[in-house]
């Protein structure tokens, strides 16, 4: 089993990104051997719609859950068809994020947070 | 004879200028119809006080699936730059608040399963002030696409061969200004003499040159100089058809929402002076 990690680098010492449609990466991990890969996220080039577009692409990475910031409504939409299991977590390194996760420390988010926030606005 | 109203900076006074254009040339009983195109913030009828008879809604084709057809094979999601259509293994979301209706998606989908339905961003409302045709357009809050209200808004004026039509246009001068615009005889564009006023005429000069449609100015709240914008018209070669002067009567008839024409008389003499050597530049013109 696999879960994916909102992430500004490509490693498990990266920082998590709390934005979910434009973080830079997803590492996608295994939390029991914690043999990881990142993949690049389109959603931060999209004019709109980045989170559609993130989701889209998480989904066809076959990841079960992901642990991210917080999630607008088009992409929380589009992950709840594709069955993701969403949990938030604050700003720490993914390596911190993936220990809180297998301790069942972080918070499942059942309603989406508001939209585009990760393009800057409060 | 469609003359239509512009000016690029806002609050320059468009609405009064065609409004009272309108109720000068109704009152030489002249036919005259006129088209609020400020799709955005419509207040022509503030001062006419129209009595609307109809009202057409405006509609953008978005894409609807259906789902007996449809393989989530992620094509449509793939084309569309917008993201307005995701796929999430058996399943299809669309969100047409993002949806540009460009119609590719029912283009590239291999199974024909996408077919487009109408999503209302605005209407238009037709209807009459006293002798004057009224129409205006409404575009609902938040919604990106002006045009398509502005293209309902002027359809059929080809046809209309007996009435003047007055064309209120937005401030700016981008694409809803030279939606409302294109087509039209004659430009008045209405400015002030500030440095404000002087700049932006500057741009909505560029933009009927470019549109190549015969204009000339009208200076609102003109005082004892007016060297900023005069000169401009001057070095442009470009007629100041009428000037408005500054003063608390006209302003105070403003706050009321009374055209000042139909309070003082004598500025329909002038509106309608305006109107005839519109006439004749567009009989040089052609």
């Amino acid at each position: 089993m696999k879960i994916g990690v909102t992430a500004t680098g490509k490693d498990l010492e990266s920082q998590m990104d709390p934005r979910f449609g434009r973080c830079a990466y997803f590492i996608l991990v295994d939390p029991d051997t914690e043999e990881f890969e990142a993949v690049d996220n389109p959603g931060v080039s999209a004019g709109g719609g980045a989170g559609i577009q993130a989701a889209q692409a998480f989904i066809k990475q076959g990841a079960e859950a992901l642990i991210t910031g917080y999630c607008g409504p088009n992409a929380f939409d589009v992950l709840a068809a594709g069955g993701i299991k969403i949990y938030q977590a604050s700003e720490m390194s993914v390596r911190e994020v993936l220990n809180h996760y297998k301790k069942g420390e972080l918070k499942e988010i059942s309603t989406p947070g508001k939209a585009n926030r990760g393009k800057g606005s409060r | 004879m469609i003359i239509s109203i512009l000016s690029g900076k806002g609050g320059t006074g468009k609405t009064t200028a065609a409004v009272n254009l309108a109720v000068s040339l109704a009152a030489k009983n002249e036919k005259v119809l006129l088209l609020d195109a400020d799709v955005e913030e419509p207040n022509a009828g503030l001062y006419l006080k129209p009595v609307l008879e109809e009202s057409l809604p405006v509609s953008i084709p978005v894409p609807q699936i259906d789902e007996q057809r449809c393989d989530y094979c992620g094509e449509c999601a793939d084309f569309c730059q917008f993201n307005a259509l995701a796929v999430a293994q058996k399943v299809v979301i669309t969100f047409p608040e993002l949806c540009h209706a460009c119609g590719g998606c029912t283009l590239v989908c291999p199974k024909e399963a996408i077919k487009e339905v109408g999503r209302e961003i605005g209407l238009v409302e037709k209807g009459w002030a006293e002798s004057i045709g009224f129409r205006q357009g409404r575009l609902n809050i938040g919604e990106p696409f002006a045009i398509p209200v502005t293209r309902t808004l002027k359809e059929g004026l080809a046809d209309i061969k007996d009435s003047i039509v007055i064309i209120d246009s937005p401030a700016g001068v981008s694409c809803p200004v030279i939606e409302a615009v294109r087509g039209s005889d004659f430009a008045l564009l209405v400015t002030e003499p500030t440095p404000f006023g002087r700049h932006d005429l500057g741009l909505a000069l560029e933009m009927v040159e470019h549109l190549g449609i015969p204009h000339g100015v009208v200076i609102n709240r003109a005082g004892d100089d007016n060297s900023t914008v005069s000169e401009l018209c001057q070095e442009k070669n470009v007629p100041i058809m009428l000037e408005i002067e500054f003063s608390s009567r006209l302003a105070s008839l403003g706050a009321e929402g009374i055209p000042f024409s139909k309070a003082l008389p004598y500025w329909q003499d002038r509106f309608y002076e305006v109107y005839q050597s519109v006439k004749e530049k567009c009989l040089c013109a052609n």
